[in-house]
């Protein structure tokens, strides 16, 4: 048996012992009537979860487990020279290896790699047999060992809500972990460029010019490499900037509408069409505003007799601000609909128009929420690449002003992880200590909106 | 035990549902002097025929309170006297009120000098998230009471005094009023309607989500208002309708079935339903 056929033959069978744990929980109940702890289905769920859970674990040691194993034993077969070797040589021969294993042919192989191949694919063999009979029996005898603890007394329902909590837990471990392995993998690939270029050069320098790396060193002469990265952070912020300008007024003007002017069926139709925005793939984003806004904002401005580069800063930001919209839009009607109808007679109560209730009463109430909207439309605009990398350059020029060409920190990790490089270099390096100073930045914002929240709410319950 | 009182209740849905509504309100619905009068009033929720018929007076300078059982319209004829039915699209008001010879659904009346006229204090205490004196503030500013920030001040001070809570919250107007009890925060509220200086102040059960104690200061409070505000009191409590009014009103399934002075409705009502329920019939 395959690993998906494996695992769905452990559901299957975690099924039965649903079926065969409520029948005899349902038997003895009616024995005794009344008297179980538990109702049936938990004494079927326990019996499930006993035989499947472990076997499930098994399953996955044994998938996971199973090549670091045969990698290690397959160093057997490695020639001294190999084992001797730096770790890309023994990255090399185990490709070899996996290359005659998956089938590949890439014509004659050096006879180890052929008898290490083969002794793979005999340990896959093997491997799929043990993982069969361990699995199976597994699942078979921990059912049975949860089967034979139903009786009246036993507490399924308490040793079931147990074991659910521990799902749950682990399953939000997951997520945290994952949080904490980018963030470790991102830190420590800049500890290393951080030894190549000294960190106040990178946070202070006023200029970003990662191009001339391999030119100095093929000794050709030109300009010295610069990683200064101040210029793109500059880039991020005006283009954010100008996204919010845009997006923050529309959004929430559109979502005061939606919540307190529009009647239910306007509602009905035109929430929907603000969320398709929030749908539309950036790269098409990109599209229009490369195509369409870019050269717009260039004709204007060149009629207003004003100097535009053909892709500024504005046209993308312009783009982006459309993009945020229904973030901010959606989610400030839902916690404007959250205020309750008792403050807003309250304030009708007392003679107030529409708009004085609403900028008097319902926002101050409703502004934590708004104001957490807004976080995640800037998280949004400081993380979006493609309008950028489509839309406002890749020059790093230093520049404030919107009608210039700037680039972006994600747009700049585009470019330089695109393509063949050496990874020792510090130019490829240096999209990671961008990407941790992008994470710290927006972690940062993030802390001091909520600070700036807790400090101002108005709490109404 | 359970079984005995849901009989009881059918039998008396069935007992209220046999006897006729009269077509026409019993006892003296005009006064002397009236603040507001109400001639011929229907509502409507959608097909729901919600308030039938119904003329009244509300005399000035007095407490009318509005009784009887869940459903029976005194609420939402209520929320007529100063328009809050607007806010339901579905709710559709015919007839004619008048306060002070005006008739208020006349299209150039403005509602929110209207409800300036005409305040509101409703069931469950509904202070703004805001400090204790932004709450009283809030009326004043909107209508532009107040010229300075003394004499705001001064509003302040008098409506809380006014309230009866301005011992109680002096040294901490700067305090939300959600931090407030239940009872103070109703009286907040109060004090917060007084503030637009109404001619009427509007109370929805304004004592069903507080405590004894605190009705009982609410009581004596609207007990004090009566002297300069007309009142109108909608309540659950037949007590508490005897304790505080000077007139009474009982609602029936959308008709005023009987009103009177609240002495004769209590000790002599001449309709059979507004004997059964204040003597706790049904209800």
């Amino acid at each position: 048996m395959s690993f998906t056929n494996l695992m769905l033959a452990v559901l299957v069978i975690g099924a039965l012992y649903f079926i065969a744990g409520q029948r005899v929980a349902l038997a003895l109940r009616s024995g005794n009537a009344g008297k179980l702890h538990s109702l049936p289905h938990y004494h079927g769920l326990w019996a499930a979860i006993t035989s499947a859970l472990p076997a499930l674990i098994v399953l996955l040691t044994i998938v996971i487990g199973k090549d670091l194993l045969f990698q290690f034993w397959a160093r057997d077969y490695f020639p001294q020279d190999i084992l001797n070797g730096d770790a890309v040589d023994r990255a090399i021969a185990l490709a070899k290896v996996s290359n005659v294993v998956n089938g590949i042919d890439f014509g004659q192989v050096e006879p180890w790699v052929q008898s290490a191949g083969d002794a793979w694919i005999r340990w896959e063999a093997n491997a799929v047999v043990v993982a069969n009979s361990l699995v199976l029996a597994v699942s078979l005898v921990g059912g049975l060992l949860g089967y034979r603890r139903i009786n009246p007394t036993f507490r399924s329902r308490n040793n079931v809500e147990r074991i659910l909590t521990w799902m749950l837990i682990g399953s939000s471990l997951v997520a945290i972990l994952t949080t904490v392995g980018i963030v470790l993998s991102v830190l420590f690939e800049s500890i290393r460029f951080f030894k190549l270029i000294p960190p106040q050069d990178f946070l202070f320098g006023l200029e970003w010019n990662p191009q001339f790396e391999g030119a100095e060193r093929a000794g050709s002469g030109g300009g010295t490499a610069t990683y200064g990265m101040v210029p793109m952070f500059v880039g991020t912020f005006l283009i954010s900037a100008i996204a919010l300008t845009v997006a923050v007024p529309i959004g929430l003007f559109s979502a005061i509408y939606l919540a307190e002017y529009a009647t239910p069926r306007i509602r009905g139709v035109v929430k929907p069409l603000l969320e398709i925005l929030a749908g539309v793939p950036t790269v098409v984003y990109g599209f229009f505003a490369a195509l369409t806004v870019a050269p717009f904002v260039k004709s204007v401005g060149e009629s207003m007799g004003l100097e535009v580069a053909s892709e500024s800063a504005l046209a993308a930001g312009l783009v982006m601000g459309v993009m945020i919209i229904p973030f901010i839009s959606s989610l400030s009607d839902d916690v404007i609909n959250a205020v309750p109808q008792s403050l807003r007679d309250a304030a009708y109560g007392l003679g107030s128009t529409r708009s004085e209730a609403v900028r008097q009463v319902v926002l101050p109430a409703a502004l934590p929420g708004i104001v957490a909207a807004v976080i995640l439309a800037v998280s949004r605009a400081v993380g979006e690449t493609m309008i950028v990398v489509m839309a406002a350059g890749l020059a790093a020029n230093l520049s404030f002003n919107p009608l210039d060409a700037v680039t972006t920190v994600t747009s700049q990790i585009v470019t330089i992880l695109v393509g063949d490089q050496e990874f020792e270099s510090a130019k490829t390096l240096s999209a990671f200590a961008l990407a941790l100073m992008l994470i710290v930045t927006t972690l940062a914002l993030n802390y001091f909106a909520l600070q700036i929240v807790k400090k101002y709410r108005e709490q109404y319950d | 035990m359970e079984i005995v009182v849901s009989d009881s209740m059918v039998q008396n849905t069935n007992q209220v549902e046999g006897r006729a509504v009269p077509e026409k309100t019993l006892g003296n619905i005009h006064v002397d002097n009236p603040r507001m009068t109400a001639r011929n009033v229907d509502v409507f929720y959608g097909d729901k025929h919600a308030i039938d018929n119904i003329s009244l007076d509300i005399g000035a300078s007095q407490v009318i309170s509005f009784i009887g059982p869940s459903g029976c319209g005194k609420s939402t004829f209520l929320r007529c006297l100063n328009r809050m039915n607007d806010t339901i699209d579905i709710c559709q008001v015919e007839g004619e009120i008048k306060i002070d010879q005006q008739n208020i659904y006349d299209p150039a009346i403005d509602v929110v000098s209207l409800r300036a006229r005409v305040g509101m204090v409703f069931q469950k205490p509904n202070p703004f998230p805001k400090s204790i004196f932004d709450n009283i503030a809030y009326g004043p500013r909107i209508h532009g009471l107040a010229a300075s920030k003394v004499e705001l001040d001064q509003i302040v001070e008098s409506s809380l005094q006014r309230a009866g809570l301005w011992e109680e919250v002096k040294d901490r107007l700067d305090q939300p009023g959600t931090g407030l009890s239940g009872g103070q925060q109703q009286r907040l509220c109060i004090a917060r309607a007084i503030a637009v200086s109404p001619e009427v102040i509007l109370m929805d059960e304004p004592c069903s989500a507080l405590d004894p104690i605190a009705t009982a200061k609410v009581e004596e409070l609207i007990h004090e208002l009566r002297e300069q505000y007309t009142i109108v009191i909608v309540t659950h409590s037949m007590q508490q309708a005897a304790r505080v009014s000077d007139r009474t009103a009982y609602f029936h399934l959308g008709k005023l079935v009987e009103v009177g002075e609240t002495k004769q409705i209590f000790t002599n009502p001449q309709h059979e339903l507004t004997q059964d329920y204040i003597t706790g019939r049904f209800g």
